[in-house]
């Protein structure tokens, strides 16, 4: 049995370091499973910030070259996700700078990110419902949101007019599976201003759903 | 008491485990009497277990093979 090299910080789970470890000594099946897991949720992420699908392509191809090129620097001081997709954000901020945009690494109170989506006057100035959530019908069910080919458009149209911040926490958190603190340092936000992102993300999410259901994307 | 507006400002903090335990007690209270503010939470929670569900594009086969050719040469060096 292998015995870890002493003094490995923590970060990397076990099957972590097995992976990189397989990679490193040429297994294609594992370096084809890590991307194969991966591959969907980095694309997501670089169409946040880069115009065009076939751009969004080239800078997750350029991604996993540099991993490889980088993998045997791999300490393992946060988890192989967080240190793949932190990569293929600077990649992506990058590209959309060459492109002409310039997105922010993190931006709270920036002109587009401010306003959780909630209109104030949805509510009474005591703080009731003036304007209370529409009835879904059956759609209130994550299975009665997903069974329905058009809401699942209004879903990915919902994340895409998200400002690229709020965009990138929302597919980190609730597409990835992963962790705050993984999100807070691929992000290097704290773990509030992560929080106030998500919230504002889902809230907007939500809000878009309850005015598009049953309409024709 | 909270109010239906506060509710939905905390909702998030409520889902991530950062309420006081106070302000859970207050949070369930409200819920338990505002069919409103059940309807916002139900809405919610569906929102974003759907989005989690959301299917990945099937992993473009040429992009793959061009994918492993280039792990085979960075293998060789």
């Amino acid at each position: 049995m292998e015995v870890l090299p002493p003094g490995l910080p923590r970060g990397a789970g076990a099957p972590d370091l097995d992976q990189v470890r397989r990679i490193l000594a040429g297994d294609a099946a594992a370096f084809s499973e890590l991307v194969k897991a991966q591959q969907g949720i980095l694309l997501r992420l670089a169409r946040g910030y880069v115009r065009t699908p076939a751009s969004a392509e080239e800078v997750v191809q350029e991604t996993w070259l540099a991993v490889l090129e980088g993998l045997s620097k791999f300490e393992g001081r946060s988890s192989l996700r967080t240190w793949i997709t932190h990569i293929l954000m600077n990649k992506a901020r990058t590209r959309a700078t060459r492109e002409g945009r310039s997105i922010p690494m993190s931006s709270l109170v920036s002109e587009e990110e401010a306003g959780s989506g909630l209109d104030e006057s949805r509510f009474t100035p005591g703080g009731s419902w003036s304007s209370p959530p529409t009835s879904w019908g059956s759609q209130d069910t994550p299975e009665g949101l997903l069974l329905n080919a058009e809401t699942r458009t209004h879903l990915e149209s919902a994340i895409d007019e998200l400002p690229p911040v709020q965009r990138s926490v929302l597919t980190m958190r609730d597409l990835g599976g992963m962790s705050a603190e993984e999100v807070c340092n691929v992000l290097e936000l704290s773990e509030t201003n992560q929080r106030v992102l998500l919230h504002r993300a889902r809230t907007r999410v939500r809000a878009y759903l309850e005015e598009h259901l049953g309409k024709r994307p | 008491m909270l109010t239906c507006k506060q509710m939905t400002e905390l909702v998030t903090d409520c889902l991530e485990g950062k309420l006081s335990i106070w302000q859970r007690l207050m949070f369930q209270m409200h819920l338990g009497m505002c069919k409103h503010c059940r309807a916002y939470v139900r809405q919610m929670k569906a929102t974003i277990a759907a989005v989690g569900h959301l299917p990945d594009e099937p992993i473009d086969p040429k992009m793959h093979e061009e994918l492993m050719r280039r792990f085979e040469n960075w293998k060789s060096k």
